[in-house]
């Protein structure tokens, strides 16, 4: 199921000027967390969006980016303390998190990946309020985030193999406040 | 970007004032907690605020913050209220329904 997606994405010509591509690799460490979702706001800057679609955005990212540093690969303390030291409990997993983002024109698609624990139930994580770690104090709520600040969202993972998290949004389609109201 | 401290956190009168940083997500939840529930056991505080003037990001882990402090004050007839939230946090608290249990003070 994985490799068909990839596959799929690589097929895309690219001689097309509008198309735009970016990859990032980092560390699944809280600390990326960050990181990631403000570079994926950098690399849709240049469309001038709204301060909406930005936060949609980073948004979402970091909701993707976190699944796959906590549940992925385990790794479930957030490090930041004012004196900058880990705690002792705080053990890294080893692991790396991907980005992919594919600007067609306006329309931006982002692929977060991991090689972490996969999931055997798709559907009952993406119920809201769902949590495997309850003992974590997390609101259940990062599928339904996803879902709820991009256009459409797609889900792979299998026990062992990873996650795949597909995300799109449209750009530059009008305020979000006069469509919920 | 300005690191949360321990003076982000205060206790006036029955209420715990929470100072939230300018990025609440899973990175920084963790010594939110702590702190807050470090203080929550103390008898006199009943309710808790808050306060977003800082904050210009917020993603679930930050709801996940807020759903634990209110289940652990709920019990006990306690009150949690958020001040200062820009229209990005409102519009967060709203999608995850949270603005039922949270009272917004624009």
């Amino acid at each position: 199921m994985m490799q068909e997606i990839s596959s799929k994405k690589r097929e895309l010509p690219n001689t097309d000027s509008n198309k735009n591509e970016m990859e990032l690799s980092f560390d699944a460490i809280s600390d990326n967390e960050a990181f990631a979702r403000v570079a994926v706001a950098a690399f849709v800057s240049h469309l001038n969006p709204t301060l909406e679609e930005l936060s949609d955005i980073k948004t979402a990212v970091s909701e993707a980016v976190t699944n796959a540093i906590i549940h992925g690969y385990g790794n479930i303390y957030g490090y930041a303390r004012p004196d900058g030291k880990r705690l002792p409990e705080a053990v890294i997993h080893p692991g790396k998190v991907k980005i992919y983002c594919l600007l067609e024109k306006d329309l931006l698609h982002i692929r977060v990946s991991d090689q972490g624990v996969g999931m055997a139930d798709i559907e009952q994580a993406m119920e809201p309020l769902y949590t495997s770690k309850p003992e974590l104090e997390r609101s259940g709520m990062g599928f339904a985030f996803m879902e709820a600040f991009m256009d459409e969202l797609e889900v792979e993972s299998h026990p062992g193999q990873g996650t795949v998290v597909h995300m799109t949004k449209k750009m530059g389609v009008g305020d979000w406040i006069d469509s919920e109201e | 970007m300005e690191q949360i401290s321990t003076e982000d956190f205060q206790v006036i009168d029955n209420c715990l004032m929470i100072k939230l940083p300018e990025e609440v997500d899973h990175h920084r939840a963790g010594f939110i907690c702590e702190n807050a529930d470090r203080l929550l056991v103390r008898d006199e505080v009943c309710n808790v605020v808050f306060d977003f003037e800082n904050t210009r990001f917020m993603d679930s882990s930050g709801i996940g913050i807020i759903m634990g402090r209110y289940r652990k004050i709920a019990c006990f007839g306690g009150r949690v209220y958020a001040i200062h939230a820009d229209r990005q946090i409102q519009r967060i608290l709203m999608v995850s329904g949270l603005n039922k249990i949270v009272e917004v003070l624009v």
